[in-house]
């Protein structure tokens, strides 16, 4: 039998050491399956679009794909689109999120279990169903409008679909679990002395919520932040659906370009911009705090 | 002193002063649930406008849903490619997960990073990209194609959740059962894989899940015969307002409860064990 760990002392330590080192290479070969899928399916593929993207029309290397994109005023509107769409996302997911997080916290744990499922509950619906629900109950005959006029609110049909409005209240729908669920996980752990310790020296709840239970929740918000505005920049399916064509985002760029056209070059210089975007917020962010928080809070189970 | 006066926590505010808290928490609360949930009695309307409540009740849509081949033969094609992909993401997160933990060597960690890629690199760059490679090897509109673009989707999850149930997991045991003259396999296969065997079931729902709602990839590598389910309802919903989309919606919503639910009960059985 090989123990894990061996004792440097005695006459064979050398070899068990040598045993030890294969044993750990084994074992670290049983990752090799997962890794050859994920080689095939995403490096491979994406590291030939970025190959083509590299070539013009003419099929001659260029830089053609990506200066086009810096002068045209088209693809300049679409990033800043994808910037705005999903900065407002954030923001909403922030303002409603931020509320319900520490109400969850501050109540007892039994019900917020009750709470937690009731945020878990659509993150593990299908996002199409939660669009196309958003799109039953937004239209111009839908509930809200129906109910909005029966009460007097207000007289003609509002535009709350197939534009700005519709798009970020269902986005703001489907990344808020992604917010909440690491939020609610720092608040958790805040070690509820503190805030004792501050309210003991005089602070009022306000002050002693400001001062001392704000900035240590601020790890879990800005994980959640990271995760939300990240999702958002290759949202597709939501914006497609509830924006009604009036707000394209990078990634329907990409796909009616391909769709369309059948345009690899462009589509892929594009979703390379998208990548590159992408693991730069990604990067920031660990910097700012621990890229396992913002990674591990996918698994909200 | 009544509810409102009585102190909420260890500060000196109190349930009275904190009445808003509760009213913001559960009106978000019902912000989350009560749309989705909404489209279920709306579904059994007999209009085309789907109203609330339904002013005259009928299955007509679901008549419509079953009744037809196409939404029929997607819904077999996203159930199968849904198994295929728990069949093949399980057993292999699983391996990865226990090798990368137990190794613990530095390239464990790059690889761990590589493995999660899927979940960092936007959707429509794998779609486009997996679309180009597919079209060279003519695995468009397979459904080995299909499982094994979303058994790379599902990988990250399911890793996550499979490394976490490990490092909560307590590795003397197996190394006691080695010690006792078990192999590494069967120590892995008695001892260990049952202790973590709640986490392991989460991953393989989870997968089943990301196959099932799977949108985008599918948009581009499947169609046809092979159109799944999320596909179709995706190109019916951008055109018009299909209400039997209602009923799909409600039936998709019973299985992904059906799955949440298990997996709830599943997790919940792992504090009783312990």
């Amino acid at each position: 039998m090989k123990p894990q760990s061996v004792s440097s002392v005695g006459v064979n330590a050398k070899a068990l050491r040598k045993d030890e080192q294969r044993e750990r290479l084994l074992l670290f070969g049983l990752s090799f399956p997962a890794l050859l899928i994920v080689l095939l399916v995403i490096v491979v593929p994406v590291g030939w679009l970025f190959w083509l993207s590299l070539f013009n029309d003419a099929g001659a290397l260029s830089t053609y794909n990506y200066s086009r994109m810096l002068e045209s005023k088209s693809y300049l509107r679409i990033f800043k689109t994808t910037f705005n769409v999903s900065f407002l996302t954030t923001l909403i997911c922030v303002l409603i999120g931020y509320p319900l997080a520490y109400f969850l916290s501050q109540i007892s744990r039994r019900w917020a279990a009750l709470g937690l499922i009731a945020v878990l509950l659509p993150f593990w619906t299908s996002l199409l169903v939660r669009t196309y629900a958003w799109l039953v109950v937004l239209q111009r005959k839908g509930l809200v409008n129906q109910w909005g006029i029966e009460l007097g609110w207000w007289e003609t049909p509002l535009r709350l679909v197939h534009n700005l409005n519709g798009t970020l209240i269902g986005m703001a729908h489907i990344m808020l679990p992604f917010l909440v669920l690491p939020l609610y996980g720092s608040m958790r752990s805040i070690d509820f002395d503190y805030i004792k310790a501050a309210a003991n020296l005089g602070a009022n709840p306000t002050k002693a919520f400001w001062y001392v239970f704000f900035p240590l929740s601020l790890p879990g918000l800005l994980a959640g932040m990271t995760v939300v505005f990240v999702l958002c920049l290759g949202f597709f399916v939501t914006p497609a659906v509830l924006g009604g064509g009036k707000v394209i985002m990078v990634s329907m760029k990409i796909e009616t370009l391909i769709d369309l056209f059948f345009n690899f070059g462009t589509a892929s210089a594009l979703g390379v911009v998208l990548l590159v975007l992408t693991l730069g917020v990604l990067f920031i962010a660990h910097k700012l705090v621990s890229l396992d928080k913002v990674l591990g809070s996918g698994d909200g189970v | 002193m009544n509810w409102f006066q009585r102190p909420a926590s260890e500060t000196q505010i109190t349930h009275g002063g904190r009445l808003w808290l509760y009213a913001v928490g559960v009106l978000v609360l019902a912000f989350l649930i009560i749309p989705t949930l909404i489209v279920i009695p709306m579904s059994f309307s007999e209009s085309q406008y789907l109203e609330f409540p339904p002013r005259v009740w009928a299955v007509r849509w679901y008549e419509n849903y079953f009744g037809s081949v196409e939404w029929m033969t997607a819904t077999w094609v996203s159930i199968k490619a849904a198994f295929w992909t728990v069949l093949v993401t399980t057993p292999i997160a699983t391996m990865a997960a226990y090798g990368l933990y137990v190794s613990n060597i530095r390239a464990a960690r790059l690889v761990f990073v590589l493995l999660i890629t899927p979940m960092m690199v936007p959707v429509v760059l794998i779609a486009i990209g997996v679309f180009f490679a597919y079209t060279r090897l003519k695995l468009n509109n397979t459904m080995f194609g299909l499982v094994l673009a979303h058994s790379v989707l599902a990988l990250p999850m399911a890793l996550i959740v499979i490394s976490a149930g490990l490092r909560s997991y307590d590795m003397n045991q197996e190394r006691v059962a080695r010690s006792l003259g078990a192999s590494r396999i069967k120590a892995f296969l008695v001892v260990t894989l049952p202790q973590i065997r709640f986490s392991v079931i989460t991953g393989a729902l989870l997968a089943f899940i990301v196959s099932f709602d799977e949108v985008i990839v599918a948009l581009f590598i499947s169609g046809g015969d092979m159109s799944t389910i999320t596909r179709s309802m995706f190109l019916a919903l951008r055109d018009q307002i299909d209400p039997t989309i209602a009923s799909i919606s409600t039936v998709m919503i019973l299985i992904t409860t059906t799955v949440f639910l298990l997996a709830q009960v599943l997790g919940k059985s792992k504090k009783v064990g312990k």
